[in-house]
């Protein structure tokens, strides 16, 4: 794009990387016909750390802090992520009482990112308010993570085969107590947002994405389930036991910035739903399944996605029969869901295309890797 | 009614109330920290301490190289040497770069005697590079900090 040719009214111009809505390190070239936008292209790269190629020379078990460095919004699902493909390439499972607590510190961890996605989508819009009240109940998740792995972000929560960390005495009563707490807050978020106007003129008929599109794309996440398709990977493939748990999947039609709103705070009800029958059934038992001191898979190759906040979160091991994974490829949503953003900020106006970088919800450490 | 709602501005008196609301003093979130110390979790993963035996001072680790192996950062160093009377290893350096780790709590979980860990200190700032690599004496006596006023 940047080769062509521009008409006396047209310019190009960088958004970014250090601008403040880009959400991290992401430069967005901008063609524009006056105030339109005539396409977009994304340089990325700037936090490049080589995390696939660190995972070849680390064994299985010390790479896992690295994956939480990844989406360090949710580093929660990308150590589950991880750790199930690495159970699935030993052929063992985790015993069900780690994956009860997989599931309650994984949906926690949605309900985590969601919040700190709508605090800054909401700060880029203008509504500043909205920043500190959703930040205030993370801080309530990230004290269960500190309290149960020592960790507020990168929490290295998991290890593989199940977990390392027992509960900790107060666990069910502090979980059941933030979710109680919570419902009440996201009707406090909607009371601010749902309805004003402002926020209703911005959004609406914003970066529309059809299902079709996001089809074309690869785009997964609460971004296809805005667009209409009924896609999430808990139901469709269900892992660590979201079988056994009731809970809808939200989703709205016309795939705007709007509905992708929507489509967020309705899956932070559904989680607290899950987190609820979650706690109140842990099941008794061990917590760590049989796994090697050292763990040396035999060869072979895997593929595990899971749904992260974000989308499908893939993890892809290659397995020589040594110590260290010959190849490990993530499938990051956030970058994925990245390139959506030329099909939804065409036409659009500059102060829309930030509305729209904010609605993909991205992480830039995640788009880099 | 809606448009009666929408002339006299209801949904940002909606926000405002709501706004309002959280002003009171017991709502203040806000830790106020350098005046009031914030409590860490007990698990936390924060400064590394090599524990010593607190009757006879001796330092508890066996020497078993097993942190320096399980770091992924490699930035465990440890040089013991055997001794010949009791044909067991004497630790004789033991360093830690406190720049390079992560706090992922690794080479916690493989201590087999408990003499490595990671505790609740979590001021770790200095002023130089070389100030973060630890050596055995700052790891079992704790880091010193200095006040500038």
């Amino acid at each position: 794009m940047t080769e062509t040719l521009l008409d006396a009214n047209e310019l190009v111009l960088n958004m970014g990387p250090q601008h403040p809505s880009t959400h991290g390190v992401l430069r967005v070239v901008l063609k524009l016909d006056g105030e339109r936008v005539t396409g977009t292209d994304c340089v990325i790269g700037y936090l490049h750390r080589g995390v696939e190629k660190i995972g070849e020379h680390r064994t299985y078990a010390m790479f896992a802090p690295y994956v939480d460095r990844m989406d360090y919004l949710a580093a929660v699902s990308n150590g589950l992520g991880y750790c199930l493909a690495v159970e699935k390439l030993l052929n063992v499972t985790a015993p069900p009482r780690a994956q009860a607590v997989r599931v309650i510190l994984a949906e926690l961890n949605r309900i985590a990112s969601h919040l700190f996605w709508l605090g800054t989508h909401a700060l880029d819009i203008g509504a500043m308010t909205p920043l500190f009240y959703t930040l205030r109940e993370r801080e309530e998740v990230l004290k269960i993570f500190e309290n149960y792995c020592g960790a507020r972000i990168t929490t290295h929560a998991f290890r593989i085969g199940g977990l390392y960390y027992e509960l900790y005495d107060g666990f069910e009563a502090q979980v059941l107590a933030f979710c109680e707490m919570f419902e009440r807050r996201v009707d406090e978020y909607e009371t601010m947002l749902t309805e004003n106007r402002i926020w209703v003129d911005r959004l609406v008929g914003v970066g529309i994405l059809t299902a079709q599109d996001c089809k074309e794309l690869g785009v997964t996440g609460p971004m296809i389930r805005a667009s209409g398709l009924r896609w999430d990977l808990r139901k469709a493939q269900p892992y660590s036991g979201y079988e056994q748990y009731d809970f809808e999947i939200p989703t709205r039609t016309n795939g705007d910035t709007y509905d992708r709103y929507m489509v967020r705070i309705a899956e932070m009800r559904q989680s607290v739903r899950i987190v609820r029958q979650a706690v109140q059934s842990i099941p008794e038992g061990p917590q760590m399944a049989k796994v090697p001191k050292v763990i040396k898979p035999p060869a072979g190759e895997v593929y595990v996605s899971v749904e992260a906040p974000k989308g499908e979160l893939g993890y892809f091991l290659v397995s020589d029969g040594t110590l260290n994974p010959y190849r490990v490829r993530v499938r990051p949503p956030s970058f994925v869901n990245l390139q959506a953003l030329n099909r939804m900020a065409r036409g659009a106006l500059i102060a829309d295309v930030v509305a729209i970088i904010g609605t993909i919800d991205i992480v830039l450490g995640e788009v880099d890797r | 009614m809606k448009l009666l709602r929408k002339i006299l501005l209801g949904d940002l008196w909606d926000g405002l109330k709501l706004t309002f609301r959280t002003q009171a003093p017991k709502n203040i979130y806000t830790e106020q920290y350098p005046a009031e110390r914030p409590r860490v979790a007990e698990r936390f993963r924060g400064a590394p301490r090599l524990n010593i035996n607190p009757t006879n001072g001796e330092t508890l680790c066996i020497s078993c190289d097993l942190c320096a192996i399980v770091c992924p950062e490699k930035l465990i160093k440890v040089t013991s040497v055997r001794n010949p009377e009791t044909r067991r290893k004497d630790l004789v350096k033991f360093t830690y770069d406190l720049s390079r780790c992560m706090f992922c709590g690794l080479c916690e979980d493989a201590c087999p005697v408990d003499a490595l860990e990671l505790t609740q200190d979590f001021e770790l700032a200095g002023y130089s590079r070389e100030g973060a690599i630890w050596d055995r004496q700052m790891l079992e006596e704790g880091p010193h900090p200095q006040r500038f006023r």
